[in-house]
């Protein structure tokens, strides 16, 4: 009897205890893919996500003594996956998924209106909707830091950097090999709009999935015989690529990859042929800025790192997971204190405030070690995209070496295509966009 | 050489070459289906679980020929343990269950292969460069990649051990006794357990070749099991039992495929040649339903 009691009175403090824990928790959902052929992308990215989350439990104790947490969900890269990862999740931790990741364009579409429904937001960073950088129409969906369509814009003025000028694109020709998919045709618009603005002759080529097999394009790049190649690959299609075009005997350093064909393991397999190869990117690779060395100090050191493979750390996989880390935490931060709520979890409506009033600029990215590491950010209503900043990186055989410093997409050009196909949207839909002057 | 017709000339001869590459997948599901008449769909997972055991042991810093050694023992073991742990319990199944473990055996080879040496992509390269000879590029303006004569060549050698084991050797009679008829075989003695272990074996040698020649092409990664999907339409048309037929199929499909995308595709927008080459394979299975080369089952009734 006596006994009982005492095992009944220890299993009541153990869950008073557990629910004590759990509500100065802030739970973010890791629903990733750490398995298949995208897994490259998923490990580092949610490694660096994971890392960075961990430094901040373990060095300041949490966000204001709010730790976070997270659980792993294998989406596979898979929408209806990604979908039952999301419907796991969300209502998980003391206040539900703060934050989505889905590190896919298509889980994002097929999240959206069970985001906004659920008041979840969706962080696409470098990925999904780029229309959804129009926050009156997309309130819980942010395509920070750079959406494809700002990238498409400034690969054309690297191009036109590297021939001497804008003008110097009369007339020459450009080819897109592109992964036919949703995601490759994302910046066809942009650049037949740019085509006809600036006189280049633009043609584009479809690779069907998954791009293991590319010759026939690239005997038409041969035929075609272009300045410039751009390369919109995803996976095995992007060493493919570079193989192919030595195969051919076209110039890698006249091939510029989107950052979704610009990480190490889109080099690496192609060997010796990527040398020169070029590629776009919103984040640096490397260990030496300071929030990387307090990585390796704080996680790494005490064997709480995610990377198993420790060659990958600070790979650009890796860094842009770290970059996505420093984006939510800085969220969650300024969401705590808005809402007066310093030392508890925030709900998901908050976090979507948190994000949408952004502004990680330079001296805060020299707080956060990450100067660099990153482009300013400054998210508002109207604008969920926030940065807009490019910067193209070599391949030199062994890294990535950065080649520009950031190169601005023209918003002008830009914005009022977003602006129209999110009017759209909200037209198909019936939304009625937010009045952004009434935001708090 | 006129510019058009050196054009056309380079696209055939491409993808003539690339049907090569094909053909050595296929020649994998030839072997076992002709042996046991098992469509082994988990042989694009060896061909990656092959590439990929051979390029992490290069990577430990081992000898070439000792990890390609060793890949082999790796893959003939994997053969023979198939055979005892997956088909021996389902002999007298019904097809169709052979059929679906094979795809359970894809699902347990990626994971495996995975799970024992990561997800990450490796590069490969043996010594012969992926880039066009020089003599044909500056005679005839003609790009031929010289790593594309390596692999037809690696393919014809390949064709030839296959078919000097098949013709020459007492195991191989056996093979083809069994191939013919399994009870009549069994009748005589041969034993038929260890004939499968043998195919098996034999079609992990197949997967190691074809994994090192597409691992060289696109790097040693997970979508190495995507192979076996250019295997499919090879073996619709070339007959799933025969080996010249693996051969001529993924001729067919590698010309026509590619021939397709440059001069018809870009009237449907492009991206056309993954799926025309099953076109063209179904167009033969309305002529030829056994394939080219494959045999004519008639039943009596």
């Amino acid at each position: 009897m006596r006994r009982s009691t005492i095992a009944a009175a220890a299993l009541a403090l153990a869950a008073a205890t557990g629910t004590a824990v759990a509500q100065n928790e802030q739970f973010i959902p890791a629903n990733g893919y750490w398995v298949g052929p995208y897994a490259p992308g998923g490990s580092g990215f949610f490694g660096g996500i994971i890392d960075y989350f961990q430094l901040l439990n373990e060095r300041d104790g949490g966000i204001n003594g709010v730790k976070l947490t997270w659980e792993k969900c294998e989406t596979e890269y898979r929408n209806d996956r990604g979908v039952e990862c999301y419907e796991r999740s969300k209502k998980k931790g003391p206040t539900g998924a703060t934050v989505i990741h889905p590190l896919s364009t298509g889980i994002t579409y097929s999240l959206i209106d069970k985001a906004t429904a659920d008041h979840i937001p969706i962080i696409s960073m470098g990925y999904g909707r780029a229309d959804a950088a129009d926050g009156r129409v997309f309130p819980y969906v942010f395509p920070l830091v750079t959406t494809y369509w700002s990238q498409a814009d400034a690969m054309i003025k690297f191009i036109g950097q590297r021939e001497g000028g804008m003008d110097k694109l009369k007339g020459k020709k450009i080819v897109l090999i592109y992964h036919d998919s949703a995601y490759g045709k994302e910046p066809h618009a942009v650049l037949e709009k740019l085509a006809s603005q600036l006189g280049y002759q633009l043609t584009m080529i479809a690779v069907p999935h998954p791009g293991n097999e590319q010759q026939s394009q690239w005997l038409q790049v041969r035929q075609i015989r272009p300045d410039w190649v751009i390369l919109w690959g995803w996976g095995v299609m992007n060493p493919t690529a570079i193989k192919a075009a030595a195969k051919i005997g076209f110039p890698r350093n006249k091939m510029v990859g989107v950052w979704w064909s610009g990480a190490e393991e889109d080099v690496i397999p192609a060997g010796s042929a990527a040398k020169g190869y070029i590629s776009s990117g919103f984040n640096l690779p490397g260990t030496n800025f300071p929030v990387m060395q307090e990585i390796l100090k704080y996680v790494y050191k005490k064997g709480k790192g995610e990377m198993d493979d420790k060659s990958r750390i600070g790979s650009i996989y890796h860094t842009r997971g770290v970059v996505a880390g420093i984006i939510t935490a800085e969220a969650i931060r300024i969401a705590q204190t808005h809402f007066n709520k310093k030392g508890k979890p925030i709900t998901g409506e908050e976090m979507r405030w948190g994000i949408e009033n952004l502004n990680i600029d330079d001296k805060r990215l020299k707080e956060l070690g990450a100067v660099g590491l990153m482009p300013t950010l400054r998210v508002s209503c109207m604008d969920h995209e926030g940065s807009g900043l490019v910067k193209f990186q070599e391949w030199d055989g062994a890294k990535w070496k950065p080649i520009t410093d950031w190169i601005a997409a023209d918003k002008k050009l830009i914005r009022p295509m977003m602006e129209a196909s999110a009017a759209q949207y909200a037209k198909e839909k019936g939304i009625t966009p937010r009045d952004c002057s009434r935001e708090k | 050489m006129p510019t058009q017709v050196a054009f056309f000339v380079e696209v055939l001869a491409g993808g003539l070459l690339a049907g090569v590459m094909y053909a050595l997948v296929a020649l994998g599901f030839v072997l076992i289906y002709k042996a046991s008449g098992v469509f082994n769909f988990a042989q694009g997972s060896m061909v990656f679980f092959a590439a990929l055991t051979f390029v992490s042991l290069t990577e430990r810093g081992w000898n070439f020929w000792l990890a390609l050694a060793v890949t082999l023992v790796v893959m003939v073991v994997l053969g023979v343990v198939i055979e005892r742990t997956v088909l021996r319990p389902l002999v007298n199944q019904p097809q169709i269950t052979l059929f679906m473990a094979t795809i359970g055996l894809t699902f347990v080879l990626e994971g495996l292969s995975q799970l024992i040496w990561g997800s990450q992509p490796h590069g490969l390269e043996l010594g012969i460069a992926d880039v066009p000879i020089d003599w044909l590029s500056q005679k005839l303006n003609i790009n031929i990649s010289q790593f594309d004569i390596f692999a037809a060549f690696v393919a014809g050698a390949l064709v030839a051990v296959l078919a000097v084991f098949f013709q020459k050797t007492r195991i191989g009679r056996a093979l083809r006794a069994v191939a013919d008829d399994h009870q009549a075989a069994l009748a005589v003695g041969i034993p038929l357990q260890h004939i499968w272990a043998i195919v098996w074996a034999v079609a992990g040698f197949v997967a190691l070749v074809a994994g090192l020649m597409w691992g060289v092409r696109n790097g040693v990664q997970y979508a190495l099991t995507f192979t076996a999907l250019k295997a499919l339409p090879v073996l619709l048309i070339g007959g799933f039992e025969s080996i010249p037929g693996a051969i001529i199929g993924g001729l067919i499909i590698g010309a026509t495929e590619k021939l397709a995308e440059v001069y018809v595709g870009p009237m449907f927008g492009g991206g056309i040649e993954s799926w025309f080459a099953y076109v063209v394979a179904l167009l033969f299975l309305l002529v030829r339903p056994e394939g080219l080369y494959g045999e004519k089952h008639i039943d009596r009734v």
